[in-house]
C-alpha cells in the first residue's frame, strides 16, 4: 500500500496534465459553439486549404524525417566506435538543446536573411548571395536542425548496447564488414530508428512555428491552420477537431513503436 | 477500501481543481490594483513612482493580444482592477457586460486628453462612459527612402511590382485586409461576401510580390534593410527611424485603420477607487510623457504633447493631420461569423504557393 501511495502524484499529475486536457480537446473537437454535438469540426480536415496543408506538412516532415535519418544513422555509428570521446561529442551534439528551441530558430532566420550573416559573407568573398529565407527548403532545414538530435539519441543508445562480442562473433562465422552491418547491426538497431523516426516525424509535422518563422507565413502547414483557429477566429472547436485528426498520425506512430520496440530499447529518456 | 478512498479523494482534487479555474476566485487584498497591460507598454518606473505616492500596491500583469486577453476577462477567473484593451475589443467587452462605468470625478486629468480621440472613442464606447484613451494611432506604410525614391502616398504602392520581393505584409488578416478594403473603397469592417472576395482576391495577386507575412520582425526587417516597405503601426515607427533615419512614415489617402487603446474597469474588479486612481495617475502630464518616451506610442495627453521636441510634432505616426483622420476607421467587433469569413479568405491566401 506505502508504494502504491508514492504513486499518487502522478496520477493527478497524469489525469491534471494529459488525461484532462487530452478530453477538452475531444470535447471541443466534437462540439459546436452553441455546445452541440457536431462532427463538421473533424470534417473539416476535407476542405481543399486544410487538406493540401496536411498534404504539405506530411511531406516535409517526411523529407526533413529521411535527412534525420541519413545524417544521423553513420554519427550514432561513428558515436559507438569512439568509445574514449564519445560521452564528449555527444555533450557537443546536445549543448544547442540547452539553448530555447524558438531563440535557435530565430538565430536561422537572421543568418538565412536576405542580408544576413551567410549572405553577407558570401557578398563579401565575391559570391551571388542566395534567396534562402522564406522557402520550403528553410523550413525543411529548420526543421532537421532542430529535430536532429531527436533521432541521434535514440540510434546511439540502441547501437551502444551492441556488444562488441557480438560483432566478433559475426567476423568469426566469416561474415565481412557489410554484412555484419547488414545482418547483425542493421536488424539489431531497428528499434532505435523507429523510435528516432517517430520522435522526428510528430513534432515536425505539428509545428507552426517554424514554418513561421522561417518559411516567413508564406507556406502553410496545418499546425499553422489550427494556430491560426485558436488564435485568431478564436474557433477553439475547429482547432480542437483539426487537432483530433492530427492525433490519428501521432497513434499510427505510436503503434510502430510498439511493434519494432517491444523492449523499449529505443527509448530516449 | 483504501483503494476506493484513493479514487474518491483524487476524484474530489481534481474537481476542486477544476472549480478553482473557473469563477471569480481569489482572496479580497488589502490596498491593490491588479493592472492588466500588453507586454512592453509602460515605463515600468511608473508603477514604482504610483506605488510610492499612492500606496497602493501595483500588481502588474501582461497579455500578448486582445484575444488571449479576452477569455481571462470573461471567465472571471482572475480579478484585474484595470486593463488596456483596443478599440473593438472595448466594444465586445461592452457588449457581453463585462465593464464598469469610469466614475470621472476621480479623475480629473480626464481634462488633458484630446478631444478629437474622445470623439474617436465613440466608435466604441458611444456616450465615453467606460474607457479613457491611453494611445492613438494609424496603420500605415512605412518605406525605405534610400531604396524607393517614388513618391509614396497610396496603398496601391504596395501592389507595385517595382518592389518586388521588398514587400512585407502584417501577419494577422484584420490588418492585412485593411490594405485591399482601403484600396477598394470599402469599410474595413465589412462582412459583404463580394467585397471580401475583391479584397481576398487582391491579395492572391499581391502574393507572388511579397517577401514574407510577418509582425513583429517588421522591425528588424526594415532596420537591416532586408525589405524596403512594409505596413506598419505608427506607435512602431519612431522607435524603427531612431535606428534607421531612412524609413517614412506615410499614411494612405485612402484611409486606413485607427486605433485607440484605452484603459477600461471589468466588472470583477474590486479595487475600483484604486483602478480609477491608476488612470488618474497616468494622466498627469509627466507620467503621461515618461510612458510616450518609453512605449513611442502616440499619447492622446495634450500635457505631455506639449513636453515633446517640436520636430516630433510633424511627424504623422504622432499627429496624424485631420484630413487624413476624417477618412479613417475604427475597427469594430465583427462576432464569431465574421472573423470567421476573415479566416477563411486568409488561409485561402496563405495556402496558395507562390512558386
Amino acid at each position: 500500500m506505502n508504494r502504491k501511495f508514492l504513486s499518487f502524484p502522478y496520477l493527478i499529475w497524469m489525469a491534471g496534465f494529459t488525461l484532462i486536457p487530452l478530453l477538452l480537446i475531444f470535447y471541443y473537437g466534437l462540439t459546436d459553439r452553441a455546445g452541440g454535438f457536431t462532427l463538421d469540426n473533424v470534417k473539416a480536415i476535407s476542405s481543399p486549404e486544410c487538406i493540401q496543408a496536411l498534404l504539405r506538412s506530411l511531406k516535409l516532415s517526411c523529407i526533413s524525417t529521411v535527412i534525420c535519418l541519413i545524417l544521423a544513422y553513420p554519427l550514432a555509428m561513428i558515436l559507438k566506435h569512439s568509445k574514449s570521446r564519445n560521452s564528449f561529442i555527444v555533450f557537443i551534439f546536445i549543448l544547442p538543446m540547452w539553448m530555447n528551441f524558438l531563440l535557435r530558430t530565430m538565430a536561422w532566420q537572421v543568418l538565412l536573411d536576405k542580408n544576413g550573416v551567410i549572405n553577407n559573407i558570401l557578398s563579401f568573398i565575391g559570391l551571388p548571395s542566395l534567396n534562402m529565407i522564406n522557402t520550403t527548403s528553410a523550413i525543411v532545414f529548420g526543421m532537421v536542425y532542430n529535430f536532429l538530435p531527436f533521432m541521434v539519441l535514440p540510434m546511439y543508445n540502441v547501437l551502444s548496447k551492441i556488444s562488441d562480442d557480438t560483432i566478433e562473433a559475426a567476423h568469426d562465422l566469416g561474415a565481412n564488414a557489410f554484412q555484419t552491418f547488414i545482418k547483425v547491426i542493421l536488424p539489431l538497431s531497428v528499434p532505435g530508428i523507429v523510435s528516432g523516426i517517430t520522435m522526428v516525424f510528430v513534432p515536425a509535422l505539428t509545428t507552426f512555428v517554424i514554418s513561421d518563422i522561417l518559411g516567413g507565413g508564406m507556406i502553410l502547414l496545418i499546425g499553422n491552420v489550427i494556430e491560426q483557429e485558436f488564435t485568431f477566429s478564436n474557433n477553439w472547436n475547429l482547432g480542437s477537431g483539426l487537432s483530433l485528426v492530427l492525433m490519428i498520425f501521432i497513434i499510427i506512430s505510436m503503434i510502430m513503436i510498439a511493434i519494432f520496440d517491444k523492449d523499449g530499447e529505443g527509448t530516449v529518456f | 477500501m483504501k483503494r476506493i478512498t484513493c479514487l474518491l479523494i483524487s476524484t474530489l482534487l481534481i474537481l476542486s481543481s477544476l472549480l478553482m479555474l473557473g469563477g471569480c476566485g481569489g482572496s479580497k487584498s488589502a490596498n491593490v490594483v491588479r493592472v492588466y497591460n500588453w507586454g512592453d507598454y509602460i515605463d515600468e518606473e511608473v508603477l514604482d513612482m504610483f506605488e510610492e505616492e499612492t500606496g497602493i500596491k501595483v500588481i502588474y500583469d501582461t497579455f500578448e493580444t486582445n484575444e488571449e486577453m479576452y477569455p481571462k476577462i470573461a471567465a472571471g477567473g482572475v480579478d484585474y482592477d484595470v486593463i488596456c484593451p483596443s478599440d473593438y475589443m472595448i466594444e465586445k467587452l461592452l457588449a457581453n457586460n463585462l465593464l464598469l462605468e469610469i466614475n470621472f470625478e476621480n479623475i480629473p486629468n480626464l481634462s488633458y486628453i484630446q478631444k478629437s480621440v474622445m470623439e474617436m472613442s465613440k466608435a466604441f464606447d458611444p456616450e465615453n462612459k467606460y474607457s479613457v484613451p491611453y494611445t492613438y494611432g494609424t496603420l500605415g506604410i512605412i518605406y525605405n527612402t534610400k531604396i524607393i525614391k517614388d513618391e509614396i502616398d497610396s496603398w496601391d504602392a504596395l501592389w507595385n511590382e517595382a518592389y518586388s520581393g521588398e514587400i512585407l505584409m502584417y501577419n494577422s488578416p484584420r490588418d492585412l485586409f485593411t490594405a485591399p478594403l482601403m484600396r477598394l473603397g470599402y469599410s474595413i469592417n465589412t462582412t459583404d461576401k463580394q467585397q471580401l472576395r475583391e479584397a481576398a482576391d487582391m491579395l492572391l495577386e499581391q502574393k507572388p510580390l511579397l517577401q514574407r507575412y510577418v509582425m513583429d520582425q517588421i522591425k528588424d526587417s526594415l532596420i537591416s534593410e532586408s525589405a524596403a516597405i512594409a505596413m506598419a503601426y505608427s506607435g512602431e515607427v519612431l522607435a524603427i527611424q531612431e535606428k534607421n533615419e531612412n524609413l517614412a512614415y506615410v499614411i494612405p489617402k485612402e484611409g486606413t485603420n485607427y486605433f485607440i487603446d484605452s484603459w477600461v474597469i471589468p466588472t470583477c474588479a474590486e479595487n475600483k477607487a484604486n483602478a480609477e486612481a491608476w488612470i488618474n495617475f497616468l494622466n498627469r502630464p509627466d507620467i503621461a510623457y515618461k510612458n510616450f518616451e518609453y512605449i513611442t506610442y502616440a499619447t492622446p495627453n495634450t500635457g505631455a504633447q506639449e513636453l515633446m521636441d517640436e520636430e516630433l510634432k510633424d511627424n504623422p505616426a504622432l499627429f496624424p493631420s485631420d484630413e487624413i483622420v476624417a477618412n479613417c476607421e475604427v475597427f469594430h467587433s465583427l462576432g464569431d461569423e465574421g472573423d470567421q469569413m476573415y479566416s477563411d479568405l486568409w488561409m485561402e491566401i496563405k495556402n496558395a504557393s507562390v512558386k
